[in-house]
């Protein structure tokens, strides 16, 4: 792998940019492999690389349907953070805050994080209670959080409406200063970079059709390139998780929906921070090319299609205004949808099915950006280790049979 | 936005409705003798199709009534309606139409 650096900027600058080698390569499979990775999004990319580099597997396929970090990865709105209420959630949360913190130099690409501030506003009595439950609750568990009263939220992001006559006046908000955005695609492309050059063959428009099973273990998958050995599976495929475990027997508390986002037309900076509110509910940043970047909650109905109702744009405009009236005149520009794998209690599955061999990595619901390298770390040392890592115990698909739920509807900041 | 037809008042937009979720899910005769897991599988497991999918519909800014609706989840064409007392109707689960 040619390392990148300003070196390697000049260098090629010098002979027209036309130089620059493939970032990876795209290998046909391989008959056999030691672990295979179905899902080339942002988590499975991650899982392959902390894989090869934490664990020393170096036998590894990642299986992509399409191309990778085609779906939710690209379909977000690149929010980060740690915020979370619960012991379990802020320390798996805040591990892939760190992770964040020194990925571009890890996996030398620049991944463009922006620790901008994550304000989640409050606008009823019960609202600010809870986020100041949160703020320490966030605070005895190390994460950084601070909260900041009306006043000091317009300090923090002058372009917002905190007036008393708003029919859900802004009292305060939570910050987060750590948190902020990240690019997504240059998370996808800088794992799969890194995993390649590890030796890990990232396979595109193969997708997985059936699950070998043998006395009660996986022995493979059925892919529409062939059959592909191996003895230990992980399913990482977002919206789609509950078809691949169905291929296995395996029945998952996941629903899929829509989420929607949506972009407006490039404008000035006018919004240097990450606005959400889970009350008047929207969330909105703006990108480096100018764009508001806004979503809110997930369409109410199951579906495997990657686009919703308009009614549910029209609310979080809605919502959006009320906060940001000097958006009034800005012109929307792009909508979409991802399928979002939601779980009862907003929490992810990290962990072993009943089927031998076969690990699942799903559930992250609306929420899975900002878990992307704490994800593929912790779902690396469970693949590896065969145990799951403690700061992914918590999150097994057996809670749902003991009772121990995490829930944390508050802090993922999107109704479902 | 869906446009469903309420067995009761005929087509209306979604906003009208709310949604139930996954339909025919029997509520245990004997809950007294489930054991966790089979708590669990009531409780939370889902089938998630992909595909026509059986789903419960609320009238709730209309007539207030529950009833079910087929569903194809991957084009969102409404396939069937029916009221929660009669037999699902029968249609493959296909994906990908």
């Amino acid at each position: 792998m040619t390392k990148y650096s300003i070196f390697t900027i000049a260098r090629n600058a010098l002979t027209g940019h036309k130089n620059w080698p493939r970032q990876w390569r795209s290998p046909e499979p391989a008959k056999d492999y030691e672990v295979i990775i179905v899902g080339g999004g942002g988590h499975g990319l991650a899982t392959a690389y902390y894989l090869a580099k934490e664990h020393g597997v170096r036998n590894i396929a990642v299986l992509e349907k399409g191309w990778f970090g085609g779906g939710n990865t690209a379909r977000n709105t690149t929010i980060v953070r740690s915020n979370y209420l619960w012991d379990e959630s802020a320390a798996i949360y805040e591990k892939s805050l760190q992770l964040w913190e020194g990925l571009s130099q890890d996996i030398n690409y620049n991944v463009m994080l922006s620790q901008r501030g994550v304000l989640n506003l409050a606008h009823s009595l019960g609202d600010v209670r809870e986020g100041v439950r949160r703020v320490n609750a966030n605070r005895l568990n190390g994460v950084d959080a601070e909260w900041l009263d009306a006043e000091a939220v317009k300090e923090f992001c002058p372009i917002i409406n905190i007036s008393k006559d708003a029919r859900h006046p802004v009292l305060g908000a939570t910050l987060q200063r750590r948190g902020g955005v990240a690019r997504h695609d240059s998370v996808a492309w800088g794992f799969a970079r890194a995993a390649d050059s590890l030796g890990v063959d990232i396979i595109q428009n193969c997708e997985v059709t059936g699950i070998h099973q043998e006395n009660g273990r996986v022995v493979g998958v059925e892919t529409t390139k062939g059959t592909i050995k191996s003895k230990k599976i992980g399913l990482v495929a977002a919206g789609h998780s509950s078809v691949l475990a169905q291929m296995a027997g395996v029945r998952l508390p996941i629903d899929s929906h829509p989420l929607q986002a949506l972009v407006s037309e490039p404008i000035k900076p006018v919004i240097d921070c990450v606005v959400m509110s889970g009350a008047v509910h929207v969330y909105v940043s703006q990108s480096d090319k100018g764009e508001l970047v806004m979503g809110a909650g997930i369409d109410s109905y199951n579906s495997y299609a990657q686009r919703g109702s308009f009614h549910v744009i029209e609310h979080q405009l809605g919502a959006c205004l009320e906060l940001f009236p000097i958006f009034s005149r800005v012109r929307m520009m792009r909508s979409w949808g991802g399928i979002v794998d939601t779980c009862p209690d907003a929490s992810p599955i990290i962990g072993k099915t009943p089927v031998e061999g076969l690990y699942v990595n799903a559930g992250w619901g609306t929420g899975g950006f900002k878990a992307t390298p704490g994800s593929g770390w912790c779902f690396a040392h469970t693949l590896a280790t065969e145990q799951p890592h403690p700061l992914n115990a918590p999150f097994s698909l057996d809670r749902f049979t003991t009772g121990a739920l995490i829930d944390e509807h508050g802090a993922a900041g999107v109704a479902h | 936005m869906l446009h469903i037809s309420c067995p009761w008042c005929g087509p209306r937009a979604e906003t009208e409705f709310r949604y139930g979720g996954e339909a025919h899910i029997a509520r245990p005769q004997k809950p007294d003798e489930l054991d966790d897991q089979q708590w669990a599988d009531f409780l939370f497991m889902r089938t998630n199709t992909k595909g026509a999918f059986a789903e419960r519909w609320y009238h709730s800014h209309g007539c207030r009534q529950w009833f079910n609706v087929i569903r194809n989840t991957v084009s969102h064409q409404i396939l069937a309606v029916y009221k929660t007392d009669e037999k699902r109707p029968d249609f493959p689960i296909k994906g990908g139409v």
